[in-house]
This record gives C-alpha cells, sequence and structure tokens, in this order.
C-alpha cells in the first residue's frame, strides 16, 4: 500500500504518515483477506447462489416479476391516442393482413375447414411465441440500468417479459373466441382445453426466454438475428396452412411428422383443436380407419374432413405429451442455462 | 476490534465498452474486420478498479473522494455485486443496498408504480409495500406528481422519489452514492436525518459525495480514490480531505472547531 501510494506520486510526507498510520489500525494483519472473511462468515458479494436457493429467491420476488409484467403491459401504449387498444388491434390487424395473402390472394387454404378461424388462431397463438422470443433476447440489453441499480434474481426480468406477452394474448384470445364463435363454431367443453395449452406453451415461452435472454446478453449480434430465425420457424409451423395438406409432402411422412411435433406446431395444433371444431374433426386418426373415405381426400387433396378417416401421424394425446415435454425441457434447460450467467449479466 | 461487513480483496473492475470510436462504421470495414478476423476496434476495455483492498468494520461509515472517473461509483457497484469484479473478490455480511443517482427506475411507469415495484424488488411483502406506500411518498415531497410518469419529474424530483423508496427498508450495509446531490436544501436537511437513524440500524454505511463538508459531517474514515486505485485511506478524516484539496488544487478547509467524528452505533 505504501509502495503503491509512493509510485502514485502522492502528495509526500503526508501521504506516507497516514498510511502507515492506517495500516497499523486495520484488522487485517498479516491474514490473507480471504482467510479473514471466511472468519468471519462473510460471502463473496458477486456469488451465484445454489441453483434451488436461486428458484426460492425467484420465488419470493413473485409479486415484483407479476407487477413489472402489468405496469409494463399499462405503460406500453400511453403514448398512443388508442392506448390499450392496440392490444388488440395488433393482432387482429396481423390477422387481416394474412388473410389477404394466404386466403384471398394466394389461396393457400387448400379446403381447409373455416379457413378464417384457422389463420386466426394460429397467428395469435404463434405470435405469443414469437414476440416472447424477440424480447427476451434483448431484455438483458434493455434492462442494464435496472440490473446494474437493484439487486435481484435475473430471471425475474425474462420470465417478466413473458408474462407482458401472455397478457396481452389473454386479451387477444377474447377477440379470437368473438371470432370464432361468429364463423359459426360451437362453443364446447372442448374450449377448455385452452387453458392447459396456453399454460404448456407459457412453460416453454418462459424455459426458452430464459436461454434466448442469456444467448442475447452476450452479443448483440443475436438479437438482429431472431426475428429471421422466427419467422423461418413460423412458415414451417403451419400457421397459415395446414402442414397435412402440403401435396410435397404426401409421400414424406418422416418429414411431416418433425415439422408437426416441432414446439410451434404442437401448440397451434392443440389450441386449434381445443377451439375449433372443424378442425378438431378432421385431425387426422380421429375417426375410425375408412379407406374409401381416406382415398377420397387423398385423391383430390381437398375436403380436409375425410382426412379424419386416415390414419393420423400424431394423436391428440401424443400431441398433448409433446407439448409437456417441449415445456419441461425448455424450462430445466433455459433455467439452468440463465443461472449459470446470473453474476455476469451486470457486466457492459 | 468490531466484527468486518466488508472485505474488499485486490478487487480490479473492467468494463467493456462498445461502440467506442475508431472504426469508419460502413459495412465494408465490417466485412474486411470479419475476414481478417480481428476484434472489433471499437471495443474498449476501460480497467475502472485496478487492485483495491480493504476491510471495513461494524459501525464505520465511510467517505469516499476522489476525482471525477476515479472509480468511486464503480467500487460501490461492485460491493453491491451489481458489477461482477474481473479480479479478487469482495465479501460482505449482507446484500448491500445502495442508493445511487444512476439508480434508474422505470422511467415511462407513474411514480407510485415505481415505489410499488422498488419496494417489491428490494423483496418487500405486498403487505409492507402497502404499509409504508404512504410514507415514501410523503418522504420524497414529490406531491401530486405521483401519479405522473417519472420521465416527466425534474432530476431532483426524481432523486427524492429514489432515495425515499431505497431508504424504506433497513440495510445491514448501506451505500449512498452521491443520493443528496440534487436535492434542495430541505430535503436534505430531511435525508441526514434518515441517513443517521439508518446508519444507526445499518452498521456500516458507505457515503459518495464531492460535497466534502457532507463527507466530514457524516463519516468517520475516508477513503481516496484516484484512477482506480487507494490514493490514502484512514481515520483521519480531516487530514485526508486536507491533503486531497492540496493534491487538486483547492483550498485547504477552514474549521471552526477541531473536528470530531460522528459517534456511530455498532
Amino acid at each position: 500500500m505504501k509502495e503503491r501510494a509512493r509510485d502514485q506520486g502522492g502528495p509526500g510526507t503526508l501521504t506516507d504518515e497516514l498510511v502507515a498510520s492506517e495500516l497499523a489500525e486495520a484488522p487485517a494483519g498479516g491474514e490473507p483477506l480471504a482467510e479473514l472473511a471466511a472468519r468471519y462468515g462473510l460471502r463473496a458479494s458477486s456469488a451465484r447462489p445454489g441453483l434451488l436457493a436461486y428458484a426460492t429467491q425467484l420465488w419470493e420476488r413473485r409479486h415484483f416479476i407479476m407487477g413489472f409484467a402489468t405496469a409494463r403491459n399499462v405503460a406500453m401504449y400511453t403514448e398512443a391516442r388508442l392506448g390499450q387498444l392496440w392490444q388488440v388491434l395488433t393482432p387482429l390487424l396481423n390477422a387481416a393482413v394474412y388473410y389477404l395473402i394466404f386466403g384471398i390472394i394466394l389461396g393457400t387454404n387448400r379446403g381447409v375447414p373455416n379457413f378464417l378461424a384457422f389463420l386466426i388462431t394460429g397467428i395469435f397463438v404463434f405470435n405469443f411465441t414469437q414476440r416472447a422470443f424477440i424480447t427476451t433476447s434483448r431484455v438483458i440489453t434493455d434492462s442494464l440500468p435496472l440490473i446494474r441499480a437493484l439487486p435481484f434474481p435475473r430471471a425475474c426480468l425474462p420470465i417478466g417479459y413473458v408474462l407482458i406477452e401472455l397478457e396481452q394474448l389473454i386479451a387477444a384470445m377474447v377477440v379470437l373466441a368473438v371470432i370464432v364463435l361468429s364463423t359459426g363454431e360451437p362453443l364446447t367443453w372442448y374450449w377448455l382445453l385452452a387453458i392447459p395449452a396456453l399454460m404448456l406453451q407459457a412453460i416453454f415461452n418462459i424455459g426458452m426466454g430464459l436461454f434466448l435472454a442469456r444467448l442475447g446478453a452476450g452479443a448483440d449480434d443475436f438479437s438482429q438475428l431472431m426475428p429471421f430465425i422466427v419467422r423461418t420457424w413460423m412458415y414451417s409451423s403451419g400457421v397459415m396452412y395446414s402442414i397435412q395438406t402440403i401435396g410435397t409432402l404426401k409421400h414424406h411422412p418422416t418429414i411431416t411428422y418433425i415439422l408437426q411435433i416441432n414446439p410451434a406446431a404442437v401448440f397451434i395444433s392443440l389450441m386449434r383443436n381445443s377451439i375449433l371444431q372443424t378442425q378438431r374433426l378432421a385431425w387426422p386418426g380421429s375417426k375410425p380407419y375408412n379407406a374409401a373415405k381416406c382415398a377420397l381426400y387423398n385423391l383430390r387433396g381437398k375436403n380436409l374432413e375425410n382426412s379424419a378417416y386416415c390414419h393420423g401421424t400424431l394423436t391428440m394425446s401424443q400431441l398433448w405429451l409433446y407439448a409437456a415435454g417441449w415445456a419441461v425441457v425448455a424450462l430445466v434447460i433455459g433455467f439452468v442455462f440463465f443461472w449459470q450467467a446470473e453474476t455476469r449479466y451486470g457486466r457492459g | 476490534m468490531a466484527d468486518p461487513t466488508v472485505v474488499v480483496d485486490d478487487l480490479h473492475v473492467v468494463y467493456r465498452v462498445y461502440g467506442a470510436g475508431g472504426d469508419k462504421g460502413t459495412a465494408a470495414t465490417a466485412l474486411m474486420r470479419v475476414l481478417k478476423r480481428q476484434r472489433r476496434p471499437s471495443v474498449r476495455e476501460v480497467e475502472a478498479i485496478r487492485g483495491v483492498s480493504f476491510v471495513v468494520n461494524h459501525g464505520d461509515a465511510i467517505g469516499i473522494i476522489g476525482r471525477n472517473g476515479s472509480g468511486k461509483s464503480t467500487l460501490l457497484q461492485a460491493v453491491a455485486g451489481l458489477l461482477p469484479p474481473e479480479k479478487g473478490c469482495v465479501y460482505t455480511s449482507g446484500q448491500a443496498a445502495l442508493l445511487g443517482v444512476n439508480a434508474a427506475l422505470l422511467d415511462d411507469l407513474t411514480g407510485e408504480r415505481n415505489v410499488v415495484l422498488g419496494c417489491l424488488a428490494m423483496g418487500m411483502s405486498p403487505q409492507e409495500t402497502k404499509d409504508s406506500y404512504q410514507s415514501i411518498v410523503d418522504f420524497s415531497g414529490v406531491g401530486n406528481f405521483i401519479d405522473y410518469p417519472m420521465r416527466t419529474y425534474s432530476t431532483g424530483m426524481a432523486q427524492r422519489l429514489r432515495f425515499s423508496i431505497a431508504s424504506a427498508k433497513s440495510h445491514e450495509i448501506l451505500m449512498i452514492d452521491e443520493a443528496l446531490a440534487t436535492g434542495d436544501a430541505n430535503f436534505r436537511a430531511k435525508s441526514h436525518e434518515k441517513i443517521m437513524s439508518l446508519r444507526g440500524e445499518a452498521g456500516t454505511v458507505f457515503l459518495v459525495a464531492h460535497n466534502l463538508t457532507e463527507i466530514e459531517a457524516s463519516c468517520n474514515r475516508i477513503i481516496w480514490l484516484e484512477k482506480g486505485r487507494i490514493m490514502m485511506q484512514g481515520y483521519d478524516v480531516p487530514g485526508i480531505v486536507d491533503a486531497y484539496l492540496e493534491a487538486t488544487g483547492g483550498e485547504p478547509r477552514k474549521r471552526d472547531k477541531p473536528h470530531d467524528s460522528e459517534p456511530h452505533v455498532a
């Protein structure tokens, strides 16, 4: 210490005297500081808590996470004249654009019954995952001031961002319900299945959000790339077409299968089969196999109702298992991955 | 000898600054850089703290002085565990609370939301938050502005609200970074009182201030930082303040009476 002060060219004799007196008072003596700290039970301030302790801390901050999500949601549209209406208008306009292009101009409906409801359900559900992915990949950079101001488990932030999107989706779901009912779909008990489907999707999004938050914190290049990755994903997940009606895939059951078990397609199918009776009844394998009717569907590729009599690639219960599997795998991997870098998020 | 509450062991903190210039910033130059496998020239490393060690005991109130950019705020952030150390380590007896100018809350939310979220983020329960809400708002004195978004606040008002939120909870280790610099005289007097009572509960207080009178009035120990290293430290507060003033070209302070550091509660 004394030498260092001299190296710096400190103000001469006064420095030496004071530094010497400070050394005499220092309780450390000759003991290494790390041992002194250990002796008095002090903990490293930047130490990472254990996985379980971290989860507990996160649970203790649940009110903060909820409050954060709600407040952000309220603040999001304060600058807009129409305010909270945009929560509903944005997905509606999205749906209108896709309906115009894919439903009317390109005619990708290929005999999908009630295409309008089919399309809008797909877009709303996919939009939840899409928004969650894009916002969480930026959450650490966006919240640097908050991270540097207050100590709290950083996982609060990506989880909060996913909950913001979930709240938005719930508003959009009310609109969706009105549209779906107005297209002539009946209100059935199956609608209740939309709740567990959304919960599984939210868990999946939280897991992936944690994963992406860490990736995005490292390099900004990643969050620049994210919109393109998500868009490619959307076009391959049967949002605006039915995967099983793609002619070129007819003889490639493996590819069809892989497309159908990808998480986005799984969550979309679950939602469609819950609230759209026409979809549920047309799901391949949902009716006893009938060679004649199935052949009719395969031959003409049109009347999707007949596809219910074909052998399905996936049954409904398999679909639920895949949904639960994706949710659990994403949550575990994402949580551990995010936690591993917990102490590094403050670094600029 | 009182028990140590904070041990800082050979601490180094490095900032990585992106976009620090040095590049023409066109796509072509960026491409050449990637092809030549060069590091981004725009990434600069700034060594803000270079090897600082000290031990702080229960009941200490430590003033930290130094020129702008000498690493005072960085040191506090590292002690609070908000900035990870590059090398070395900081040990603390509990979570340190940092009150700072940069303690940005959520700008586009109302003051009311910020009070609630701030309390919840500090780990208070919704009931505790509800109970202390009114006293926080009253103490801050922002009045009707509590219903407005924080971006409409003046610097002083935002500061007052932040201080009020952070001081709503008693902390074992409290660090105040220029938190009172922009308040008006009335608020400074109120918050000095609050600091003293918090110090009584907290045990350890760090105070960063350019106002040396405030340091001398509140601290029994002082650390002088210069370019990320400790220049001087010790319990002779007026002595070090004078040496600091001499080095920075200021006049030595005139004191009415021999200075005694504040009595502190362990």
